[in-house]
């Protein structure tokens, strides 16, 4: 099934639920709305012609205005993938875990949380993975300013700190 | 698949506390000899039984996701060789055919070949030291030797095609930074004619061996459904019967030329996807590397095989996940560009993380001592489950 398929059985069951779908780039992907994204993870599990069982990649993203997150999935039946993108504001983002629909979201929807601070609504335990658990702020947002003491170590040495300045 | 049909998560785990002791808490790691780097699993242990097992990672946090961001595209490329140190060439190669297929860029045929024998013989030495070390985490010390006698010498071919022996920055955009010196290739025919017979010897010393077979058949059993589930890939995933190999499903570089089969566990001596069958998926894999060697070298053609593009590539805005079989598993980029001279942004889809969140789910209900086994049958690196 090619991505214009899915595309239409998603259509028709959610009709209200993608907000666009762009096929003419070279992975053709799916805008879902926040609010009925975990029905549709869920109709793209359980519907026998659809049959997403894998889910390869969970990745966030941070658009400048808004933040999201990006599913490809993946059908070891049926060998065809669609790739899924949610965006939220960035102001208290929010968007449902799929982490019970495949469990490999667990680890991912953390990682998301703990550098891009996407908070996932319904996840059963939602801590920083990569990061110390009183770590401030998320690093991979793009107006991130790395900050010059830790606990009072110093994060950057003298040296580098200049020559980070010079780059910017 | 039903969500009934799968064994319950960690979530929703009731482990039936058998011997009513004292429920203990132990710390294994960061500095622990088989965790295979600073990992640390917070276990919940009733006497010997591990009642919860909780992977605590992210000491080896390097932040390269951020780093890609801030140098230029050529730049992250030593960046990739350091996520999964032992499989440098794979990590090279999946980041350079994702920017090539965003910027439409043919690779001339002496490189593609290359590439194919550089990244397979690193898939070997790569399930050497799996093996080697596996056999050091439950007990047998002497295959740990006999395993790097032989990468040592995919390391001395590795050294004379790029001067390094660990981190090789030797896949770039449109080539390879070297072209192989003449004699090359018949070194490498002359390693293959004297890898194969030394796999017998592994299989004498360590993967018939009846201790070994002991400890690792019928334990960590991981059925298809769940392993499918928690994103498994690589030989995890193919070591419980799918046969979901990235050279075969998804062809890239001129991997559909070549002729070999993918590797499934048969569960020979115990279950379908325990310990044994995610070993012996490796054992049976490194044929099949020499299999695709042996014809990448007879079908490599003359010519240059450096690149072609120049160093400050501009690739253009767009977006492309490219998923290559690196020796664990998927190897993921999702690589972002606004069309400038840097990424806007670089996931790493790092198999041996998925692999490893699995672990909390089968540990509960086995033994400490087999809990090793099963850290050891998935074969993490830290590097790369960090970043």
């Amino acid at each position: 099934m090619n991505a214009r398929e899915i595309h239409d059985q998603i259509k028709e069951k959610f009709p209200e639920a993608i907000l666009e779908f762009n096929d003419t780039v070279q992975q053709p992907y799916l805008k879902i709305a926040p609010q009925p994204f975990y029905n549709v993870c869920q109709f793209l599990r359980d519907d026998a012609d659809l049959d997403f069982d894998y889910l390869m990649c969970l990745s966030g993203v941070d658009y400048g205005d808004l933040l999201g997150t990006v599913y490809h999935f993946y059908s070891m039946k049926h060998t065809h993938k669609i790739i899924l993108k949610v965006e939220v504001p960035r102001e208290n983002p929010a968007i449902p875990s799929i982490c019970d629909l495949w469990r490999t979201a667990d680890w991912h929807e953390r990682e998301v949380y703990d550098l891009f601070g996407i908070v996932f609504l319904n996840h059963p335990d939602l801590r920083r993975l990569l990061l110390p658990e009183d770590w401030e702020g998320y690093p991979l947002r793009k107006d991130y300013v790395t900050p010059e003491f830790f606990k009072g170590i110093p994060v950057l040495h003298s040296e580098m700190k200049s020559e980070t300045n010079e780059q910017k | 698949m039903n969500k009934s049909n799968l064994p319950p998560s960690r979530f929703e785990l009731e482990v039936p506390n058998k011997l009513k002791t004292e429920e203990m808490t132990l710390s294994m790691g960061p500095q622990h000899p088989s965790t295979h780097g600073v990992l640390q699993i917070i276990l919940k242990t009733d006497g010997e039984i591990i009642d919860s097992a909780d992977p605590r990672i992210g000491y080896l946090h390097r932040c390269f996701e951020k780093h890609a961001e801030n140098v230029t595209w050529h730049q992250v490329i030593p960046y990739t060789d350091r996520l999964d140190y032992i499989a440098s060439m794979n990590n090279n190669l999946g980041y350079v055919i994702g920017l090539e297929r965003m910027m439409k860029l043919e690779v001339n045929e002496r490189a593609e070949h290359l590439r194919v024998i550089v990244a397979e013989l690193n898939r070997i030495a790569s399930h050497l030291i799996a093996l080697g070390t596996y056999g050091l985490d439950i007990g047998a010390f002497t295959p740990f030797l006999y395993t790097f006698r032989d990468r040592e010498r995919i390391l001395d071919l590795f050294e004379e095609i790029c001067g390094a022996r660990l981190l090789y920055n030797y896949i770039w955009v449109g080539g390879v930074a070297y072209d192989a010196l003449p004699g090359w290739r018949d070194k490498v025919l002359q390693f293959c004619d004297y890898f194969l017979p030394k796999i017998k010897e592994y299989n004498d010393l360590l993967t018939f061996n009846k201790i070994f077979i002991d400890r690792t058949a019928n334990v960590g059993v991981i059925p298809a459904e769940l392993a499918i589930n928690y994103g498994m890939s690589g030989p995890g995933l193919r070591g419980s019967g799918v046969p979901y190999d990235l050279r075969k499903i998804d062809p890239y570089s001129i991997y559909d030329r070549f002729e070999f089969d993918i590797c499934t566990g048969r569960g020979e001596m115990g279950t379908v996807g325990d310990c044994w069958d995610r070993y012996w998926v490796r054992v049976a894999e490194m044929y099949e590397s020499v299999k695709i060697i042996r014809q990448a070298c007879e079908a490599m053609p003359d010519g240059d095989a450096k690149e072609t593009v120049p160093r400050n590539i501009k690739v253009p805005a767009g977006e492309y996940y490219m998923h290559t079989e690196s020796p664990r598993g998927e190897l993921g980029y999702y690589i972002i560009s606004d069309g400038g001279k840097t990424a806007n942004r670089i996931k790493v889809r790092s198999p041996a993380y998925s692999n490893l969140s699995i672990l909390s789910s089968i540990a509960p209900g086995v033994m400490i001592a087999d809990l090793v086994a099963i850290i050891g049958s998935l074969d993490i690196v830290l590097g790369e489950i960090d970043r």
